[in-house]
Order: structure tokens, then C-alpha cells, then sequence
């Protein structure tokens, strides 16, 4: 049990929380940056910054509210959490607001709360508290099942909402079922199955499975003449699998994805050029970062950011504006404090000794990760338009709340890590 | 698995996000220091280039009055990336354009440029813009330049003008200076003073927002230039006279030049047909060129500079002339009058050079002309026409005849005097006097533009020299003006004075004496030296007359030539050259009934003018 409070700030991990704050604040500058218009104060509250001031204010506080609870409370009500962010889930896609072809909100007046932001701090514990029970094996095929519907029915409930995005941000726990014993192959096969898929999209297919043979059939003969015992039906099984998956990429790409997520995918691999229509947001963004520089444009001076070419500035395209007005620099420290941050969190997960603490951490890190790694990638060109918010500083009240609480429920598990359980 | 190797596992995932972040560094790197087309690509977006556009330069007359100013007018841009119209209905008639045209104009502003403006509409008219400008903001992607157009009060002196239009592929190509779209001087003073009148352009750098709104200077101004307005020029011409030449010429064809001899500088400069210069102006223009180069009188012809006709019987001075200087003859040298040899018309036989030229007795230049070529070479002691005919080429020129006058207009021609070598090509089989004779009264291979026979006037006028005529005196502003220093050279004929006395004095008596050939000339107190001519050529004569007056300091030298006029010059140029005299050197025509004569005579054939209808003021 957890007593008194007088000394739990000084068990806090600071690194993490000044990380937090840089990125908080330094968001902050930029959203205010991106709407500047050279008039009004930073309090005006009717404005973005002076709203996203606001919600600054309210997550200090719910990180403070996190600290002085018992850190037992998520452990234990974690199941209840869960169900209880997977009805709202259920019910926002009943009674939500719909906001740029996506039905994630629930509305109230000018406020708006997207649950699916904060059924990713729900997941964690819940996956956490699944894996982390006493006796439990993830070998056993029963567990993997649990962990697998812990996660594939929030995913599924918000791929429903039409937010492919936030929907795929759940596929980063595939990084905690890994520390917990996923096998490495699933890791490979994925990782294999995303080239195979841009090779699909790039090159003819039936080049493509003439490679294959060559390839299968080169390596079945060397592996056969050296070591004799290796059996045909692995290279073939092999060199089906990528044939049927390469004539199935083309089948999926036309059927499956919807005009603009093909549209998205086919900029970013260059296959299609259209600065005027999808790929406009792209093209408008790297302007934006490769004006910046080596030093930048200077706080409130980028033109880019300043007349709004790129849309979603303040919100999913954020790193432009700061790209932009800190240049290489800037852009460079940001980058480096989220990998340091996901590190850091990465090594408080091993240093728990409880094992939901680990592994909430673990899921924790996942979640950061899959954002930045998403988010900047796209603004910078490499990954197709998905439109996810940079965790601590795009614009925005339900993504800031969540990832609050999502880093401080392990900030304060990780401060009474050495207590009794 | 253990859990010693499960943990172990997160090197890998700590290896996952080094690898990203190391990755996208990277890749920042490339976009933000190696690759610098990004820079470019956001100036491009926020920063527009608005070119300042200088006012060219105004052109006067003599006395300062305006012959040449400037209007502003506005061209719409467009940016059709940034186009976002909410009602283009309610655009295009506001434009008084058909959504048919918008979609034209779009779509070849769409091929020129997806980011760079290109001219939308062109030349709206201050009143047609004020409308457009109240409600310009509310059309995303469109922005108007102001533009100056060049307009002409009086209507007049189109040939020596000029006109200015868009500057051509070619040219932009030659003179990086240049864009697409900027005016330049096409033709006349407009072309030839192009670097003085054009100024420089300017640019101004305007940071502007996605929605194409303006949203102050760039740098605070740091980059921006202004235009430099042109120079004025400050022409010779005299608008009165111009005006009342014109007039003249309105229903004749051919040319009037005068010059002022003491200085070169052309007082008044006709080539008709002509046209209202403000017919090639604005968003006309190019309606009106088609006009007028279809039009088979050929208005855009500058006959002054460009028409190469015989010169006629006004080449008899010049014979005699030379022949003077060359003592082949001397003053009292008499010829019969000999129709055998070639036509005359009835009158006695000449007795000296003055009634020679009075009476303008073709069998007595034939004489002349003769004793000019067949002349005796030094070297050979033998008569030889090659030797004669050589050095009355090189006097001929000394007049400024086969020759171009360096005159500040393009286009000039040299005219022809023939020298041997053009014989002995053209009569392989040899040539003599017989075969050349034509030449002595002025028909024949001799071709003299009318530029000539004004300079030629004045050349007499000043016994013995001429100043290259020309048309601007000086340019600059009002209160630092710089002059030409070629327009100061005197150019000598180097025929000795005396023989400039008696060349006046057959001049004299041309208009003033019994038997004169240009007596319908004669105002009885303006002392007129002048010369008829009536240049034979296929289809009727043309009538010509040069002159200058008075015979003593001599004011103006004019030279008039009606092309097929059905008449000698004494009949038709002569009167209407001393109707020029008359209102240079008086300032009025007191001869009001022979002033309306000529005026309203209509003597030229078959005259295809049509008249053009002002379309401006």
C-alpha cells in the first residue's frame, strides 16, 4: 500500500518527465506558431493556442492526480477501464459527431472527447493485466487468444469509426506481445510481407514471381548440394506463399483500400504525381521542413506555416512548423528526444519488477513509438498520409489527456516499483 | 524460451527505434541541407514578384506640346493554382466575358503556368477596372498590374511615332531584360529610343498567404526596386504643321517631309496613307494591325524612309551642280533645246544653267549629263564613260543621294545612284553614254526616297552642306536635357559656293519667273527656291517638288511627292509644298481659296484609302 506523499516526487523519474514537458511546451510554441497571425494574445482562449493552453493545464493536473493515486487502482480496475472505453467505443459509433469522414468524437457544444484516443491507455492496461496474471504462460495458445481479442477489438471498433489511422496505432502491441515471448518469426513475416508488398506495387507481378523462381530455385539448389537433406517442399511452399501474396496485393489494392488510401500509397512510392490533389499535403510539407534549413526560418517566421499552405498544421502536420521555423536543428532535437524518451521507457519497463508494470511500459513505449514513427514519417515523405497526431505536441485535447495519462499511470507505477507488492 | 532471452529481446526493439530515428535524421538532413529546391519551392509560394512597371518616356513636339503620353490601364493576373472562385458567373460579367472565354483564358493560362501569374485579361481600361477592383479580393488566385499604354492626343505623325507591342519570343531571347508580356517599341521613334523611353522595371516582393491574399512586403522592402521612369524625348517635329500636312495628305497618296536646313531637324513628316496611331493601341491592336497590313494602300508603308522613286526633274539641280563643279559647264552654257533627243515640253532653248533648270529643258540636261560622263581620263588621255560616270557617282553621293541618311528612325533606305560596276554587270556587252542617258533627268536606275529630296533641298538651301536629318533634338527630363552630337555634323558636298548661287537662282526663277515650271507656287512675298519633277513610271506620273524659303536664311526645305498624280509637280506638289511654306513661314495660309483647292483635290488613281474611324477620345 502506498503511504503518505512526502517523498514520491523524489522517486519520479525526472528524464521522462522533463522529455514530457520539452515536448508539451515546445508543441505549444509551434501550434502557437501555426495559427499566429500577428494579433491577439496568447490567452485568448477562442483561439487554438490559447485553447490548447487550456488543455495543458488540464493534463498537468490529471498527471498530478495520477501521482497522488494509489498506482494499485489501474492494476486493479484495468478490466474495468477496458470495458468501459469499449462501450464507448460501441456507442460513438451510434451517437458520435462526425468530423472529416471519420466518426470518432462524442460532441459537446464546442468540446469535443474521441474515445479511441484513450482506449489505447485502456488496451495497455488491460493487455498488461492479461499477460502479467500469476500462472499465466504466453505460451499457452489460450493466452495469446486473450491478448490478441485485447487488442484487435478496440482496433476493430475504430477501423468501424472510419479512422484508419488511430485503428493501426493498435497494431503497435505487437512489439509487447514480442518481449513477451511472440515469436521472432512474426516479426520477420510482417517485416516480409511489407516489402513484398511495395515489390507488388512497384513492379510487374509476373516479374516479379519469374524473380522468385530464380531466387527459390538458385537457393534450393546450393542448400541441396551442400548440405543434401534439405527438402524441396520448403522452397516451393515459399515461393508460393510470395507468388499467391504478390497476385493477392493487386486483388486487395484494388478491392480492399478505399480511392485515397490508394491515391496515398501510390504518391508516396511515386507511382502517381499530383501536387495539386492527394499528394498536395506531402508536397506542401516537405516545402515546409526543406525551407527550414540548417537553422530554420525563426519562431513565427516560417511562410510556409504563417499562410497556412499546409493543411492540419497545428494538428497531424505539426512537424512541418517546426521544421520549418527550427530547421535541422530543431526538427533533429525533436526526433532525438522521442527515440530517447521510447528508450528510456523501454529500460523503466526492465528495471519493474512486477510484471504488468513491465509490460504496461512496454505498451506504453509501443504507442509513442508507432505515433512518431508514423506521424513525422509521413510529413517528411516516407510513409503514406495517416493521419495520427504527434504524441505531447499536436493540437488537441483528447490526444494530449490521453498520452498524459498513458505516460504518468507508468510514471507512477515506475515510482513504486520498489515497494511491496 | 528463457526469460533471460526474452529479455534480452529489447535490445531488438531498442534497435528498432535507434534505427528509425536514425532514418528519419537522415532524412531531414537530405530535405533541410542537402536538397535546397525546397527553399525555392516555399519563396515560390509566399512570395510574389510583382514587377513595377515604368511609365516610358513622353514625346513632344518642338514647341512642347504633348505628342505622346501614357494611360494607365490594368491587366488581370491569374495563378491558377490559387484559383478559387465562389460564383463564376457572377466573375465573368463582371470581366463582360463568356464562360466559354473564362474557360479558354483558363485553360491557357493553365498551360503557360500551374504556379507562375500569367496575364488573364489584358489592358482593362481605368473606368472598365474600377468595378473589378471593389470585388478582386473575394477571387482568390487573381491579382491586377497596372500597365501604361501609349496614347496620342492629335492622332498624328503615326510613321514617325511608331507603335510599341509584346515583345516578341525572338527578342526575348536576344535581350534577357525583356519578359513575356512587356511592351517594346515596334516601329518608328518608338523603336529606335526603345533603351531611352522604355526605363527600367522595378519589382516589388510581396509575402502572400495560401488563399493568394497580400500580406505585406517581404524583408520589409529590402529587395524591392523601383521602376525608373523613361527619358521624354523632345522632338523636332512641328504639330501644327504636322496636323495641317496631314490634313492635306488625307486624300492623296505619297509624302511631304520639311526640314529646318540650319539644323537637320524634320519640321513635319507625312507618308500617306497613314493612320491614327491610336489605332494600334490597347486591346484593339491587334484587330487594327490586321486592318491596316491587309489594307491594299499600304498605310503601314513608310514612304518617307522606305520608297525608293525616281527622282525626276528635281535631279536636274543636282546636275547641274555637278556638272558646274566639274567645269564641263560653265554658267552661260547653252543647249538647244533638241526634242530628238529626248521629249520637252514647249519652250525656248535654255541659254545658261538658271533657265536651264526654269524652264527644266530635258534635251539640256541630256547635254549636260553627256559632257559629264563622256569625259576624258587623265590617265588614258582617251574619252571614257567609266571615268566620268565614276566620279559623278561619288559627287552624287557627297548630296547625300545613294546614300543612308542616318536619320533616328528604322528602316531607312539608301536609295540608288549607279556606278560603274552595277553597269558592267548589268550590259555584260559594254556600255556607254546612250545606253545611261536616262539618269540625266533624274528617271533610270537613280532611286531617291523622299527623305533624300528634303535633304537634298536643304542641302541647296545651305549652299553646300546638310545636318543628317533627324527627329529628336534632344532627351532627358525637362530640366537636364542631353543632345545627339551626330545631328550637330555638317556634311559637305565640297561644290564650290558659286555654283550653289546659280543652282538657287534657276530655283528662284522656277517659281518666281515667266516661264517657270512651278509658278502656281508663287506667294508673292515669300522668295521660294524650288524645283518640279515629274517622274515618269509605270502607270501615271508622279508629281514632286522640293523647295526651301525664303532664298535668303533659308527656314524651311520641303520636299512633296504625290504618287500617280496625272500631272506634273508644277501642277500638284509645287502648290502644296508652298501651302507648307506658307503656314511654316507666315503661320497661316492667307491663300484660303487655294489653300481649299488643294485640300479637297483628290488627284491620285484608283485611291484604295480606306478611312480609319478613331476609336479613342
Amino acid at each position: 500500500m502506498y503511504r503518505g506523499g512526502r517523498n514520491i516526487l523524489g522517486k519520479l523519474d525526472w528524464g521522462i518527465i522533463l522529455m514530457y514537458l520539452f515536448l508539451v511546451f515546445f508543441g505549444w510554441m509551434n501550434i502557437y506558431a501555426a495559427v499566429y497571425n500577428g494579433e491577439g494574445s496568447i490567452f485568448d482562449f477562442s483561439s487554438r493556442y490559447g485553447k490548447q493552453l487550456v488543455w495543458i493545464g488540464a493534463a498537468l493536473l490529471m498527471a498530478l492526480f495520477v501521482i497522488i493515486l494509489d498506482p494499485k487502482f489501474f492494476s486493479q480496475t484495468s478490466n474495468v477501464i477496458y470495458a468501459f472505453f469499449i462501450l464507448l467505443l460501441i456507442a460513438v459509433l451510434f451517437m458520435g459527431s462526425e468530423t472529416k469522414g471519420a466518426k470518432s468524437w462524442f460532441g459537446v457544444g464546442d468540446f469535443g472527447i474521441q474515445p479511441s484516443e484513450f482506449a489505447k491507455v485502456a488496451t495497455a492496461l488491460a493487455l498488461a493485466k492479461a499477460l502479467s496474471g500469476i500462472g499465466v504462460d504466453f505460451n499457452d495458445w489460450k493466452t495469446k487468444l486473450t491478448a490478441i481479442m485485447l487488442v484487435t477489438i478496440p482496433m476493430l471498433l475504430v477501423f468501424l469509426q472510419n479512422d484508419t489511422g488511430s485503428a493501426l496505432v493498435f497494431g503497435a502491441f505487437v512489439l509487447v506481445l514480442f518481449r513477451e515471448g511472440l515469436s521472432s518469426y512474426v516479426l520477420i513475416f510482417g517485416l516480409v510481407c511489407v516489402v513484398l508488398f511495395l515489390l507488388a506495387l512497384l513492379l510487374n507481378q509476373y516479374l516479379l514471381i519469374a524473380i522468385f523462381f530464380l531466387l527459390f530455385l538458385l537457393s534450393w539448389l546450393f542448400f541441396h548440394f551442400r548440405y543434401k537433406k534439405i527438402s524441396i517442399w520448403l522452397f516451393i511452399g515459399m515461393f508460393a506463399f510470395c507468388s499467391l501474396f504478390v497476385l493477392g496485393v493487386d486483388f486487395l489494392f484494388e478491392n480492399a483500400l478505399g480511392q485515397h488510401q490508394k491515391d496515398r500509397i501510390e504518391v508516396l512510392i511515386g507511382k502517381k504525381q499530383d501536387f495539386q490533389g492527394v499528394g498536395y499535403n506531402v508536397n506542401q510539407s516537405k516545402i515546409a521542413i526543406g525551407s527550414g534549413g540548417f537553422i530554420g526560418k525563426g519562431f513565427l517566421n516560417g511562410t510556409q506555416t504563417k499562410f497556412n499552405f499546409v493543411p492540419e498544421q497545428d494538428t497531424d502536420f505539426i512537424f512541418c512548423t517546426i521544421g520549418e521555423e527550427w530547421g535541422f536543428i530543431g526538427s533533429t532535437i525533436v526526433v532525438v528526444v522521442y527515440v530517447l524518451l521510447c528508450i528510456r521507457l523501454v529500460k523503466m519497463a526492465e528495471r519493474q519488477r512486477s510484471k504488468f508494470s513491465r509490460i504496461y511500459g512496454y505498451g506504453v513505449a509501443s504507442i509513442i513509438f508507432f505515433h512518431f514513427f508514423v506521424n513525422i514519417g509521413m510529413t517528411i515523405g516516407l510513409l503514406p498520409v495517416i493521419g495520427i497526431p504527434l504524441p505531447f505536441v499536436s493540437y488537441g485535447g483528447s490526444s494530449l489527456w490521453a498520452f498524459t495519462l498513458l505516460l504518468f499511470i507508468f510514471v507512477r507505477e515506475d515510482a513504486s516499483r520498489l515497494e511491496l507488492v | 524460451m528463457t526469460n533471460k532471452s526474452l529479455a534480452s529481446r529489447r535490445y531488438v526493439i531498442i534497435g528498432i527505434f535507434m534505427a528509425v530515428g536514425i532514418v528519419y535524421v537522415l532524412r531531414l538532413a537530405y530535405l533541410q541541407i542537402i536538397d535546397d529546391t525546397y527553399k525555392e519551392l516555399a519563396d515560390r509560394n509566399a512570395l510574389r514578384h510583382i514587377t513595377q512597371y515604368p511609365s516610358r518616356g513622353l514625346i513632344y513636339d518642338r514647341h512642347g506640346k504633348l505628342l505622346v503620353y501614357n494611360e494607365a490601364v490594368y491587366d488581370l493576373m491569374v495563378i491558377p493554382k490559387q484559383v478559387r472562385l465562389k460564383d463564376t458567373n457572377e466573375f465573368c460579367s463582371l470581366l463582360k466575358i463568356s464562360r466559354e472565354d473564362f474557360i479558354k483564358k483558363m485553360d491557357k493560362a493553365k498551360k503557360y503556368s500551374y504556379y507562375a501569374p500569367s496575364i488573364f485579361e489584358k489592358q482593362i481600361s481605368k473606368e472598365d477596372f474600377a468595378p473589378i477592383q471593389e470585388k478582386i479580393y473575394e477571387y482568390e488566385g487573381f491579382y491586377a498590374q497596372k500597365r501604361t499604354l501609349r496614347y496620342y492626343p492629335d492622332g498624328v505623325a503615326s510613321h514617325v511615332l511608331g507603335y510599341i507591342g509584346e515583345v516578341s519570343e525572338g527578342m526575348i531571347e536576344k535581350n534577357p531584360y525583356y519578359k513575356r508580356g512587356d511592351y517594346i517599341g515596334m516601329s518608328g521613334l518608338e523603336k529606335f529610343y526603345e533603351d531611352i523611353l522604355r526605363g527600367k522595371k522595378g519589382s516589388k516582393i510581396t509575402l502572400v498567404d495560401v488563399h493568394n491574399r497580400e500580406k505585406g512586403s517581404f524583408a520589409d522592402g529590402k529587395f524591392d526596386t523601383n521602376a525608373i521612369s523613361g527619358q521624354n524625348l523632345y522632338s523636332t517635329i512641328d504639330l501644327e504643321l504636322q496636323k495641317y500636312a496631314e490634313k492635306i495628305m488625307a486624300n492623296k497618296r505619297g509624302c511631304i517631309i520639311a526640314i529646318e536646313p540650319s539644323s537637320g531637324e524634320v519640321l513635319c513628316f507625312v507618308s500617306a496613307p497613314y493612320y491614327d496611331p491610336n489605332l494600334l493601341v490597347g486591346r484593339v491592336r491587334s484587330k487594327n494591325y490586321k486592318m491596316l497590313s491587309e489594307d491594299i494602300s499600304k498605310p503601314l508603308f513608310n514612304r518617307v524612309l522606305m520608297a525608293e522613286y525616281p527622282p525626276g526633274s528635281i535631279f536636274k539641280v543636282a546636275q547641274s551642280l555637278i556638272a558646274l563643279d566639274m567645269g564641263v559647264i560653265t554658267r552661260n552654257t547653252g543647249f538647244a533645246c533638241d526634242k530628238g533627243l529626248v521629249g520637252c515640253h514647249n519652250h525656248p532653248s535654255a541659254t545658261c544653267v538658271e533657265d536651264a533648270i526654269k524652264m527644266s529643258c530635258n534635251p539640256y540636261f541630256y547635254r549636260v549629263f553627256q559632257r559629264i560622263v563622256q569625259q576624258t581620263n587623265p590617265k588614258t588621255g582617251k574619252i571614257d564613260s567609266k571615268y566620268g560616270l565614276s566620279l559623278w557617282t561619288s559627287a552624287a553621293k557627297r548630296m547625300g543621294f545613294g546614300t543612308k541618311l542616318d536619320i533616328d528612325l528604322p528602316g531607312v533606305r539608301s536609295g540608288y545612284i549607279p556606278d560603274t560596276a552595277f553597269y558592267n554587270k548589268w550590259y555584260p556587252g559594254g556600255w556607254n553614254f546612250y545606253t545611261i542617258y536616262s539618269n540625266s533627268i533624274g528617271q533610270g536606275e537613280v532611286g531617291v526616297n523622299p527623305l533624300q529630296m528634303a535633304n537634298f533641298a536643304a542641302l541647296v538651301a545651305n549652299r553646300g552642306w546638310y545636318i543628317t536629318p533627324h527627329i529628336v533634338r534632344s532627351f532627358g527630363d525637362d530640366t537636364n536635357k542631353r543632345m545627339f552630337k551626330k545631328y550637330t555634323k555638317k556634311h559637305y558636298s565640297f561644290i564650290a559656293s558659286d555654283y550653289w548661287d546659280i543652282a538657287v537662282k534657276g530655283m528662284w526663277g522656277t517659281v518666281h519667273e515667266a516661264g517657270g515650271t512651278a509658278r502656281r507656287a508663287r506667294i508673292d512675298d515669300i522668295a521660294i527656291c524650288g524645283k518640279t519633277g515629274t517622274a515618269e513610271n509605270i502607270g501615271d506620273d508622279h508629281s514632286v517638288f522640293i523647295c526651301f524659303a525664303p532664298m535668303v536664311s533659308p527656314k524651311i526645305a520641303v520636299a512633296v511627292y504625290i504618287e500617280n498624280a496625272k500631272g506634273g509637280g508644277g501642277s500638284w506638289a509645287a502648290p502644296i509644298a508652298s501651302l507648307i511654306v506658307e503656314k511654316y513661314v507666315r503661320g497661316e495660309v492667307l491663300r484660303t481659296e487655294f489653300e481649299k483647292t488643294y485640300i479637297e483635290v483628290q488627284p491620285c488613281q484608283n485611291l484604295p484609302i480606306k478611312r480609319q474611324i478613331k476609336t479613342k477620345k
